[in-house]
């Protein structure tokens, strides 16, 4: 049976589709799961996608991680589900506290539209299991408040429990040590600001984003037993 | 009793504030001299139903740490006033 994942869609999410269609391509399973509901619909894996969920008003994700839906997907993360979280679903699993750290206003003020090339630090976590450490993957950046920030303490954590998960080769925005994206202590947790599902047809220019959708279905199998 | 309430926010300390720093190079330029340390923050302002003065606190309080600011990068003050009748 395909691996079924949920995309989470909130009100000014605008990446949903996107996901699911390379979700598809890779012969995945893959429905949208509406904020206002608490049913995850029983999927393997659920991924919160990019776009301005609520406006992004207050702050990004401020106001989505009180959606009814956020319950039900922290519960399924503490159960060990795979949860992904793209470009601002990154920021709302900061803002729900499923990931440490937060993300603020790119330290150049621009907003960033560009390709980056990311390096896989760790293939343990749902978004690099099929990759190779060490790889460089050119996937794109679309974001005004990516950087990614946290206290000292939390970054010599993040560094010594390996869960930095994707670094930048070229720092775009003054994220943290060049961080990309982390993972939670559990590691089933992941969320990075680039689009993975932006790079997954040649027509798009990159296909590097296809491992790391290719290991979120892996990690959907293996959830779903 | 109806209370005013002031809720002023900014980056922590040791937190990098890309407008500030951009509000601070740019001062000079404009003629301002001896001005160090912006920190661009938010003001909220709203009005707070409550029995006494330390409940209105203790709520404007619990809004401002669990909504209103990020603790991981934000810091508040918050300010409770007694509104003036109407």
């Amino acid at each position: 049976m395909a691996t079924r994942v949920g995309v989470v869609l909130f009100p000014g999410s605008n990446c949903e589709h996107d996901v699911v269609e390379a979700v598809r391509g890779l012969g995945g399973e893959a429905e949208i799961l509406w904020h206002a509901d608490k049913d995850l619909h029983g999927v393997d894996a659920v991924v919160v996608p990019g776009g301005f969920a609520h406006g992004d008003y207050l702050r990004p994700g401020a106001i989505a991680r009180f959606s009814p839906i956020m319950e039900s997907v922290t519960a399924f993360a503490g159960d060990g589900g795979p949860v992904v979280g793209i470009c601002n679903g990154f920021q709302v699993l900061t803002e729900a506290g499923l990931l440490p750290g937060a993300l603020q206003k790119n330290a150049g003020l621009k907003f960033l539209c560009a390709m980056a090339t990311l390096r896989v630090e760790t293939t343990d976590s749902p978004l690099t299991s099929e990759a190779a450490v060490g790889d460089e993957l050119r996937i794109p950046i679309n974001h005004f408040e990516g950087n990614y920030t946290c206290d000292a303490e939390t970054l010599a954590m993040l560094r010594a429990e390996d869960r930095v998960v994707v670094r930048y080769v070229d720092n775009p925005n003054g994220s943290v040590d060049g961080i990309a994206g982390v993972c939670n202590e559990g590691r089933n947790v992941v969320g990075l600001m680039p689009h993975p599902e932006r790079a997954s047809h040649a027509l798009l220019g990159s296909t590097d984003g296809q491992v790391m959708l290719r290991s979120i279905l892996a990690a959907g199998r293996v959830a779903a037993g | 009793m109806l209370f005013s309430v002031l809720v002023e926010t900014r980056l922590r300390p040791g937190i990098a504030d890309p407008q500030g720093h951009t509000i601070e190079r740019s001062l000079p330029h404009l003629g301002f001299e001896g001005i160090s340390e912006v920190r661009v923050g938010k003001a909220f302002r709203f009005s707070l139903e409550a029995a006494d003065e330390a409940t209105a606190q203790a709520h404007a309080d619990e809004v401002t740490r669990r909504f209103l600011i990020n603790p991981v990068i934000e810091d508040a003050d918050v300010t409770i006033t007694v509104a003036e009748p109407a």
